[in-house]
């Protein structure tokens, strides 16, 4: 019950994150780079509940994108289920006291992220200057997602640790 | 966690790696089904901008306003800086200018008014002192304290410093209103002292704001004109006694008909700052009367 609950209230931040993202963080970018706050609940979800969980939250996140801006329903979706599924495998290092594992985690995903999408999106149409897109993109928006991800990791961890330290208690009263 | 909860927990579930595939094919099919009909996007939209276009709509409001405020952040720390070097200045330049500028003001303003009434010695004239504006940053019109019972009336022209303001729209008892030649919608027939080539000069207010107001319809085929001529009232003005004058040539070009020339005409008056000003109590004659 319990994890349903956190499912829903991480249903509605990737949601709210959604929102932000292509609302105010456009108008919040630097030099036209805005933060990939999807990224980071896709990846925290993944690695705090495991394979399953962040897949669904990838799928998701990712299915958000492609109804609004994607070009093909399912590419974003595809991707970002992947990025989910593999910050999954993580689950079982993580530990919420630890905030190194989730920053290199994070910042690995947007940066994978911004490779998948530069090879799927531009190097497939023969747009061969990768280093211009890596300094001018990928770069500045895994910087901006990372500092982002100071702010908006702890909600999530905070939800998170909340909900979990309950179940477990709530679990252990009952038994 | 119990086991027993553990394993209810898992009969329903099926493992993530196939969920994986099954959306991974599903993503694919998506893909495949998008890329060779149109069948998904009209409901998605129609979902998405049921769902998510409202919320945006409200945070896109507030991210303007955040962003508007960023700006202005960055803003003030240039203002602070530039604030801090100019209030220094400002203070050394103040205490210096207040004394200049009793001294100037009074000394222009007596000077130009004996110049004006020495200038224009053959009529016969009345000072009168501005007493309220119309709202706004240049008056297009204001009122004098002097009416009828001085002698006021209506069409009489009014002149300050150098040259002309306007010329009285209505009058009552002890006030008058001047409409002055700056004015959006009033024209003025003037002439080019020098070459004594006529033209119509237009308020335009928009102009103004860089200390200019229009003229056109000037027919000058010799290029005899040339910026800084000094332009008066005409001898064919409906209202306004001739050889008044209006300001001088700023600019000049050649119209598109190619025959005539406008350009514009920066004012000898300073109407931004105008506290004194002479009603001329002579009419033009015209051929009505």
């Amino acid at each position: 019950m319990r994890k349903r609950v956190l499912s829903v209230i991480f249903l509605f931040i990737m949601f709210f994150c959604f929102l932000l993202q292509c609302t105010m963080f456009k108008k919040l970018s630097f030099g036209g780079i805005s933060p990939n706050l999807l990224i980071i609940t896709t990846t925290s979800v993944g690695f705090m509940r495991g394979e399953k969980q962040g897949l669904l939250a990838g799928f998701i996140s990712g299915l958000f994108i492609d109804i609004f801006f994607g070009d093909v329903i399912g590419l974003y979706a595809m991707i970002y289920m992947y990025i989910g599924f593999l910050n999954g495998k993580f689950s079982r290092i993580f530990y919420p006291e630890d905030i190194k594992l989730p920053l290199a985690l994070i910042t690995l995903s947007d940066l994978s992220y911004g490779m998948i999408c530069y090879i799927v999106l531009f190097l497939l149409r023969g747009r061969l200057n990768f280093l211009y897109f890596f300094r001018r993109i990928i770069i500045p928006e895994a910087v901006y997602t990372i500092v982002m991800s100071i702010i908006l990791y702890p909600i999530l961890l905070y939800c998170y640790k909340r909900l979990n330290v309950d179940d477990n208690r709530s679990e252990a009263d009952f038994v | 966690m119990s086991p027993v909860i553990k394993q209810k927990g898992e009969k329903f579930t099926l493992p993530s790696k196939y969920l994986l595939f099954i959306l991974t094919i599903l993503c694919t099919g998506l893909m495949v089904l998008t890329f060779t009909t149109s069948a998904l996007s009209t409901p998605l939209s129609y979902a998405a901008g049921f769902l998510v276009v409202p919320f945006e709509k409200g945070i896109s409001k507030i991210g303007s306003y955040l962003n508007e405020r960023t700006e202005m952040l960055q803003e003030i720390q240039n203002l602070i800086e530039e604030n801090e070097s100019l209030k220094q200045q400002v203070a050394d330049l103040t205490n210096e200018n207040i004394s200049l500028q009793q001294d100037r003001f009074e000394l222009t303003n007596l000077r130009q008014l004996y110049q004006l009434d020495a200038e224009y010695a053959e009529y016969e004239k009345i000072g009168a002192r501005v007493i309220s504006k119309d709202s706004g940053n240049w008056y297009h019109s204001f009122v004098i304290d002097k009416g009828t019972d001085d002698g006021i009336e209506e069409n009489m022209n009014v002149i300050a410093g150098a040259g002309l303001v306007g010329r009285v729209t209505s009058v009552g008892k002890n006030w008058a209103k001047v409409t002055t030649i700056i004015s959006d919608n009033v024209s003025v027939s003037g002439t080019v002292l020098s070459t004594s080539t006529n033209m119509v000069i237009t308020g335009n207010l928009e102009t103004y704001a860089d200390g200019l107001i229009e003229f056109g319809k000037m027919v000058d085929e010799k290029n005899q004109v040339v910026t800084g001529d000094k332009l008066v009232t005409s001898n064919i003005s409906d209202h306004y006694l001739p050889g008044i004058l209006i300001g001088y040539i700023s600019s000049l070009n050649t119209d598109s008909n190619n025959l005539t020339k406008s350009g514009y005409v920066t004012p000898a008056v300073d109407f931004s700052h105008l506290e004194e000003v002479l009603v001329i109590l002579e009419q033009k004659k015209t051929i009505g009367e």
